[in-house]
């Protein structure tokens, strides 16, 4: 009776404690939805207005204002970025899984440090080649680069799915004479498609939230999300409500994805090496 | 002969096999290849040439004068000293607050799922979002609702982004990384068997000898990931740099990817830019390969699993 008694008191304590911890860290992403809601005039209010009548009008100004152009390179950015990944990452995951190179240590090294070698390494040369090639402010620069950054990491997270699957399947499937490309869509892509999520999910996370490039290769018309943003750093007047709903609509898609594939997302996030 | 043409089918059928082995992989490697190490090698090359990007016929050699202008440079040395305090900062207090919401999550607790889905939101948050939102309605000094929370107990209209600003960058990236170290150590902490727990308090372990003894040796390799990925990408910190301070006031925030944007897009020194890359690299360098050997053994050890 008594212990019940005391894991029922200490479950609660711990409950109370707990939710308080999650709520702190919440905390900002509600207010940035709360703000969102309210008029500039309670958004800028001294003491802050804590009860007040929602209303869209913010969402509606900055979905019918210049935002969407923002929101759709971001859009096109990303996808096409993550679905380079894929269509690179999977042969080269299954050459480094399923039938080993020789070397395949010294290239899986390569990759992972690529992916950490700081993008100062890089910068200025990529900088002057989008520029002697006409790409900068074009979409198609961000696209390149974002491939390249998650490209390592899509190679090793695919590959520690492909380790997961039987190897007889491929013995089975060779004697039955497949082709490679039959083998990578008949059986590969079927049986790692959680691995595929969890690769696009990353790439996802970190090209629609990628700043550094996008705000220094771009200007108007490749704009990216984070970029519509910046103009709200020099605001001048009443802009804190529209500054919200901008940043909620931006995190959105991150924050969707994310949370309807937290299965996949510790996974994602350390490149396979947590299941 | 005939065993010499035997061997010689079986060489080139070897070779083949080899290069059918080879081949998947070639796209990505050379397209990551090309992408990567010829910038580097092209970075290497400009650091040693004078170049403004705005003046017309600049580009002349000069030596190792990039490289001695750093090593005189009072900028160089502040900013490596405050990319190392952000990331020491950064990355110890929130692997602390990690570890402390996950033991939270994995204990007797109502609503588990749910804190968990709450508690990620900072790290999903794209983070240009994220620090404007600190700063123009957590901090604002006027109308932020931290000020006003803080004002009955004598701290109110604190202008927190000015007065301190190395501490609002780490307390905004502390908000955004102890998510990550949370999943990754809870992640660690339910591969436990509580059985192991229980026969522990059984025999008459203390919770904090408990804690010492089994779950800690038990995440340390999860900790240990956590921390290598997370300083990875803390040492690049720019987005929430350029939303908070912008490198401000003076150079107090100013770290090398900051300083790098204002050499490269602010000042157009493109040959000074490039020996900062390639000072940047060599410290990465030094850091990382035993960061990444440690890493890697870690991965080795969860593929051998």
């Amino acid at each position: 009776m008594t212990t019940t008694q005391s894991t029922l008191r200490s479950k609660v304590l711990w409950s109370v404690v707990g939710w308080l911890v999650v709520f702190v860290f919440f905390f900002p992403v509600l207010w940035m939805w709360l703000e969102g809601l309210k008029t500039e005039q309670q958004a800028a209010s001294s003491p802050p207005t804590i009860f007040f009548v929602p209303t869209l009008m913010q969402f509606q100004e900055v979905l019918s204002g210049d935002f969407p152009p923002f929101f759709i390179n971001s859009a096109i950015a990303s996808l096409v970025s993550t679905l380079l990944v894929l269509v690179l990452g999977l042969p080269a995951a299954y050459a480094l899984a399923i039938r080993p190179v020789k070397r395949t240590q010294d290239v899986l090294f390569f990759f992972i440090s690529t992916r950490f070698l700081p993008f100062a390494a890089s910068l200025v040369p990529l900088y002057l080649l989008a520029r002697d090639a006409h790409l900068l402010d074009n979409i198609l620069a961000l696209i390149l680069i974002y491939t390249t950054i998650n490209l390592p990491l899509g190679v090793w997270l695919l590959r520690s799915f492909l380790l997961e699957i039987p190897h007889d399947l491929f013995e089975a499937a060779r004697v039955d004479g497949a082709t490679f490309r039959h083998e990578i869509l008949r059986i590969v892509v079927p049986l790692i498609a959680p691995g595929l999520a969890a690769t696009s999910l990353t790439c996802l996370i970190f090209s629609w939230n990628e700043f550094f490039y996008a705000v220094n290769f771009t200007s108007s018309v490749a704009a990216t999300a984070p970029i519509f943003l910046v103009s709200f750093i020099s605001g001048r007047g009443l802009f804190y409500a529209k500054l919200a709903a901008a940043a909620t609509l931006a995190s959105l898609p991150v924050l969707l994805a994310g949370w309807i594939a937290q299965k996949q997302l510790i996974r994602g996030l350390t490149m396979g090496a947590v299941k | 002969m005939g065993s010499g043409g035997v061997r010689d089918s079986a060489a080139s059928v070897s070779r083949r096999d080899a290069w059918a082995r080879r081949l998947p992989l070639l796209p990505a490697f050379i397209y990551v290849f090309l992408l990567t190490q010829i910038p580097f090698v092209l970075t290497i090359y400009y650091s040693f040439f004078s170049w403004n990007l705005l003046k017309e016929g600049s580009f002349k050699f000069a030596g190792l004068d990039n490289y001695t202008r750093l090593i005189t440079n009072e900028s160089i040395r502040t900013a490596i000293l405050n990319t190392v305090v952000l990331t020491l900062a950064v990355i110890a207090i929130s692997v602390v607050l990690g570890m402390a919401v996950a033991m939270l999550l994995n204990s007797e607790v109502w609503g588990k799922g749910f804190m968990r889905t709450l508690m990620i939101a900072p790290f999903l948050i794209m983070p240009t979002a994220g620090a404007l939102i600190w700063k123009d309605t957590l901090l604002n000094p006027l109308f932020g609702l931290l000020p006003y929370l803080l004002s009955p107990f004598g701290l109110g209209r604190v202008d927190w982004v000015n007065r301190f600003p190395m501490a609002t960058v780490v307390a905004v990236e502390v908000w955004r990384w102890t998510p990550f170290m949370m999943l990754i150590i809870l992640a660690g902490l339910q591969s436990q068997n509580p059985e192991v727990l229980e026969a522990a308090r059984v025999d008459g372990a203390n919770p904090l000898q408990a804690f010492r003894r089994i779950t800690l040796p038990l995440v340390r390799p999860f900790i240990e990931l956590g921390a290598l990925l997370g300083s990875l990408f803390v040492v690049q910190t720019y987005d929430s740099i350029f939303m908070l301070t912008y490198g401000g006031p003076g150079e107090d925030t100013t770290n090398v990817p900051f300083l790098l944007y204002l050499v490269a897009f602010q000042g157009y020194s493109i040959g000074q830019a490039s020996a900062i890359g390639v000072v940047a690299v060599i410290i990465t360098i030094l850091v990382a390969t035993f960061a990444l050997r440690t890493l890697f053994s870690i991965f080795q050890v969860e593929a051998r699993r």
